[in-house]
């Protein structure tokens, strides 16, 4: 199966029960290639998170292809599960695919460790703070092994100190995965720091207004010169000055 | 713990005031003191009675558990049965015990059977609905997680939703004891020769009052200590539904 995943011309309406149906997406075509980060950022509700269910296989497209490999989801709660601790949180990632229970927990183990929760693995989510309980969210979604994660706002939760730390816990951990990751968010600094490319979107119905594209290392500099010209082209596009 | 024994100690205190001053016969209202001294003069007959009721409610319990798991889990997976099924769970609550009680005891006999039949009866309905609350509230984007991660429909269940749904099992669980203490009561005095039900209908017609009483307050201690063993086990078992409130 190709590890690319491919949106051509994809609109997507949504039926409503008793109002007009809802056009959210129109005629959106993306490219994401292996190991590239890819942020999509548009205003609120422009249909962001239906693009990632689209993207995810959860939903099919009014119109246009998905072509996609299984991509791992991280919504925007991180919605662990409250009965189970840290491990067997972690572990639903490959219980889900069938993995035994023992050796599911091993692996998840591993994980925690890497993502630096490995005093934690007993506790259960609501013993964990704001930021471990998204770190907790991403080892389970990294766990799934799928070659693309798709994240949701996955630092929206976050106050601005955690938010830079979790801008490099998120890099390093994906560092070592070379998995492709499909980031939303509507933080377009952020998406600057982390992304490889930044698509950017219109209000409801979405489509691409401009692509813009990043080069080197990151995390990035939140004052490096090229993170403050993309700031500026992202913002300009959407047709925000400042 | 104890503030709720000093307010039935309260109510014990008042009622036996009552009794004193207003003059009741004892054959109508007996006295707190009556009844303990029935409790102390019957407690061999109680204790015996206690015996039987108290295995009429393990086994419908039981019975009932079973059936709503299966009833439940049924009308959760599938639509159609949820569309068949449900309204007829509704309807078999509306049908009045005593009525049915009687038939029952016609149909299947004077022993064990009718009673296990009626305390399931009413106690499956709270069981089923507590697990029904307790699917219906799972986050529909947990469900879309566990999607993208590959479980089919059997593995979200028993990954997610099943754990999910016990704390509103037990909840049930709890109102199902307690309402079924009543159960087995109306099911022995439809016919039977034995159990705290058969004891009290035996007792008043022979103006044994202080002994129904009596046989009302062992009911009582058998509905409260389920409740409260279920508790503990709810809070043992199931910790994090002790935290839900804090969490938020």
């Amino acid at each position: 199966m190709a590890s690319t995943l491919q949106l051509t011309d994809v609109s997507f309406t949504r039926q409503r029960r008793s109002a007009q149906p809802l056009a959210v997406l129109d005629r959106i075509s993306l490219t994401l290639e292996p190991g590239e980060t890819l942020a999509l950022v548009g205003p609120n509700g422009c249909g962001k998170s239906t693009l990632l269910e689209l993207a995810c296989g959860l939903l099919s497209p009014t119109w246009g292809t998905v072509q996609a490999p299984p991509i791992a989801l991280m919504p925007q709660r991180g919605l662990l599960m409250p009965w189970a601790n840290a491990v067997d949180n972690a572990a639903l990632a490959l219980r889900a695919e069938g993995v035994s229970k023992r050796a599911a927990r091993e692996t998840a183990r591993d994980w925690l460790v890497r993502l630096g929760l490995s005093e934690f693995e007993d506790a259960r989510p609501h013993e964990l703070s704001g930021g471990m309980r998204q770190r907790l969210a991403l080892a389970r979604t990294l766990l799934a092994g799928r070659p693309i994660v798709a994240l949701d706002e996955p630092f929206a939760a976050l106050d601005a100190i955690s938010r830079i730390e979790a801008a490099r816990w998120l890099t390093s951990a994906l560092g070592e995965s070379d998995r492709a990751v499909l980031l939303v968010t509507h933080d377009v600094e952020e998406a600057a720091v982390l992304a490889d490319r930044v698509v950017v979107l219109s209000p409801r119905p979405a489509s691409v207004v401009t692509q813009v594209q990043l080069t080197g290392p990151v995390p990035r500099l939140r004052t490096s010169p090229e993170v403050l010209a993309a700031r500026e082209a992202i913002l300009s596009a959407l047709g925000v000055t400042g | 713990m104890i503030r709720g024994l000093l307010v039935i100690a309260a109510l014990l205190g008042l009622w036996e005031l009552y009794c004193a001053l207003s003059g009741v016969d004892q054959l109508v209202l007996p006295s707190p003191a009556d009844v303990a001294q029935a409790l102390w003069t019957d407690r061999g007959l109680l204790w015996s009675a206690l015996l039987v009721t108290a295995g009429e409610l393990l086994l419908g319990l039981s019975v009932a558990l079973v059936v709503a798991i299966a009833a439940a889990i049924g009308i959760h997976l599938s639509r159609s049965l949820r569309n068949s099924v449900y309204p007829v769970l509704v309807a078999s609550q509306t049908v009045p015990i005593p009525v049915i009680a009687s038939l029952l005891v016609v149909w299947l006999g004077y022993d064990t059977g009718p009673k296990v039949v009626i305390v399931a009866l009413v106690a499956f309905f709270p069981v089923v609905v507590g697990i029904l609350d307790g699917l219906a509230g799972i986050d529909p984007e947990l469900d879309l997680v566990a999607r993208s991660f590959g479980a089919g429909r059997l593995r979200r269940f028993r990954l997610v939703e099943a754990p999910a749904a016990l704390p509103g099992a037990l909840t049930g669980l709890r109102i199902a004891v307690v309402i079924s203490v009543i159960g087995a009561v109306f099911a022995e005095q439809a016919g039977g020769d034995s159990g705290l039900g058969f004891v009290i209908q035996q007792a008043l017609p022979q103006l044994l009052t202080a002994r129904a009483y009596a046989a009302v307050v062992v009911l009582s201690a058998l509905a409260l200590t389920a409740f409260l063993l279920l508790t503990a086990v709810q809070t043992r078992l199931l910790p994090w539904t002790r935290l839900r409130q804090s969490e938020q």
